[in-house]
């Protein structure tokens, strides 16, 4: 195996193993085996636990369990991000009590509102989870990690109280599904339309339980942002993690965070519970209708339906390749009479880059609004809800009713360029007719 | 530990997701109460007004997709619902609701075959539901792990038997 980043000792030694998956090899090594196969029950010592606003209500738990002590403050990840700027008093409190937590406990990575951004992605630009690390967050989208080659799964409170106090989690090894994608994509048609496909053909609980693994030339040739969004709405397959094997572009996109990591990727007689090979060759757009990610159109299909709304935003498009491709669309554009385009970047990060490159300005010019980085608008939290009976069209992950506001509102579900598309003419757009 | 429950069944379909169950606009709290109250509001607002506790919950495939937030569940126990059964689950609330000690068995076929308002019987202990007309329907066994956890009353009483622990709160 080539070694990464100059020779020196791999943080996490490989242990010799044939025939296993990448989950598989991550959760052998978190619970000290040789090997694991799925179905085992196993407890694994996490390499980082993550957390935002659900620390509040992990507290709970977590202070009837009663060790008093987190089990290593430098294992934890601490952000905010469904209620950022606080929108009520009682939000206000809620993060008074994360601060005081963490600074207590002594959490140094704890990142204050100003310092914020969707955990997913702040986990993901700030370099904290790599390739080998079983990685717990307090957020079903914690999927998305797993994109630089680590097991990251979701949890709920009560979870992560228990991660808090032990630094473990018990966990069945996950059986493997393949999904494997060759061809190269239509105009103005990026990951986001491949992931919908995907989940629009295999249903919204085909992995349910189950890793799920991207492979193919399709997947080789994704930057990291768009292996994230692949990674990110295996949640909407029901799957466990999502995972893409660490390469040179893993390895690029972590080389600023100095660590230092052995590539992992599947065995070739690696057992998996079943492949799928999706051939997306000159496929165009895609769009997830009301209410069900798998309710699955191509966007010809849904174009002339008005739109009320159009939002780009959440962990799973809101990245600077996602706001440059709204900036290209917008400049010298308007956004339509009657319609509002919401952009939040995932992160503050990602906030001071579109500064810099006068994407805002372009933004703004074309009457569109730009916000702070949140969650709120993604879950129906706050900074944008969706009334009764409007219609949305939305870079998000989920349209399940009421999902964005009110239950009878509709949510389309679709990439940063069907997005912005629509937000200029007022209905879903094919973005390569613009 | 109790094994046998008996109540009124409450029927839902496939996908039920945790945006169905409670809304985001209610997770700005801890209480537990809150999230009672406005259970399943956005499929019927009369629901948790008319909710009796021993109710049980059946449901179809896939049943709390979507969130990692626990106060789905929360929301569903506090109420007083003392199981739900379906035809699966999805794997976050899955161990969020067995993490509070809350019952939630997988049992396939049973869904179609009760209505709303039908007195379901549950036998935890010997993997067995009934229904009015005397069917009954067999169910895979919790995994053992997974028992225990359940037999301790969730995972927060079980950690604390297992690190000698004493809640602060």
């Amino acid at each position: 195996m080539a070694m990464f980043i100059g020779g020196a000792a791999p943080v996490h030694p490989p242990v010799p193993m044939t025939g296993q998956t990448m989950s598989e090899k991550v959760l052998a090594r978190a619970s000290h085996a040789e090997s694991v196969r799925p179905g085992q029950i196993i407890d694994g010592d996490v390499d980082l636990l993550y957390m935002h606003e659900m620390l509040a209500l992990a507290l709970l738990p977590f202070n009837e369990i009663g060790t008093m002590k987190v089990w290593d403050p430098e294992k934890i990840v601490v952000t905010l991000d469904h209620w950022v700027p606080p929108p009520t008093p009682e939000i206000a409190k809620m993060h008074q009590t994360i601060r005081d937590f963490c600074r207590k406990q002594g959490i140094r990575r704890f990142h204050d509102v100003g310092d914020h951004g969707i955990v997913h992605q702040l986990i993901a630009e700030r370099g904290y989870a790599h390739p080998w690390d079983l990685v717990i967050g307090s957020d079903s989208h914690t999927n998305m990690v797993g994109a630089v080659g680590a097991f990251a799964a979701g949890i709920g409170a009560t979870d992560t109280a228990a991660v808090m106090a032990k630094g473990q989690l018990w966990l069945r090894v996950p059986e493997t599904m393949r999904v494997d994608i060759h061809g190269t994509l239509g105009e103005r048609t990026g990951a986001k339309d491949v992931i919908l496909k995907v989940i629009g053909t295999t249903g919204d609980d085909a992995a349910r339980y189950a890793a799920v693994e991207f492979t193919g030339p399709t997947v080789d040739a994704f930057p990291m942002n768009e292996r994230f969004v692949l990674c990110n709405m295996t949640t909407e397959m029901g799957a466990k993690v999502g995972m893409i094997a660490a390469d040179d572009v893993t390895k690029e996109y972590l080389a600023h965070s100095g660590h230092e990591f052995e590539p992992i990727r599947s065995d070739d007689d690696a057992t998996f519970l079943r492949t799928f090979a999706f051939d997306v060759d000159g496929m165009g757009p895609q769009v997830a209708c009301p209410s069900n990610p798998a309710n699955l159109k191509p966007v010809e299909d849904v174009a002339g339906t008005k739109i009320d709304v159009a939002f780009l935003g959440s962990c799973t498009n809101a990245r600077i390749e996602d706001l440059r491709i709204a900036a290209e669309l917008l400049r010298g554009e308007r956004v339509a009479p009657g319609v509002r385009f919401q952009i939040t970047p995932a992160s503050q990060i990602i906030y001071r880059q579109a500064l810099k490159e006068g994407l805002v300005e372009v933004f703004m010019d074309a009457g569109a609004t730009f916000t702070s980085s949140t969650c709120g608008p993604c879950f129906g939290g706050h900074l944008g809800t969706l009334a009764g009976d409007e219609v949305c069209i939305s870079s998000t992950n989920r349209n399940y009713p009421g999902r964005m506001g009110s239950p009878t509102a509709q949510v389309y579900l679709a990439s940063p360029w069907t997005v912005t598309a629509s937000a200029i003419h007022g209905e879903i757009t094919d973005p390569r007719k613009v | 530990m109790q094994t046998r429950y008996q109540g009124r069944a409450w029927i839902f379909g496939d996908d039920i997701s945790t945006d169905h169950i409670i809304a985001g606009k209610y997770l700005g709290t801890t209480d537990s109460r809150v999230f009672a109250e406005h259970a399943f509001e956005a499929v019927d607002p009369t629901w948790a007004k008319n909710v009796r506790p021993g109710d049980l919950i059946v449901a179809g495939a896939n049943f709390g997709c979507g969130s990692s937030r626990e106060q789905a569940p929360v929301a569903l126990k506090t109420l007083g619902i003392s199981a739900i059964l379906a035809n699966s689950f999805a794997r976050i609330f899955f161990r969020n609701a067995i993490n509070l000690g809350f019952p939630v068995v997988e049992c396939a076929g049973l869904r179609d075959r009760v209505k709303s308002g039908d007195v379901v019987a549950l036998d935890l202990a010997g993997g067995e539901v009934r229904i009015p007309s005397g069917e009954t329907f067999k169910f895979t066994p919790l995994p053992p792990n997974v028992l225990e956890i359940l037999e301790a009353g969730g995972l927060v009483p079980k950690l604390r038997k297992e690190l000698g622990t004493k809640s602060m709160s």
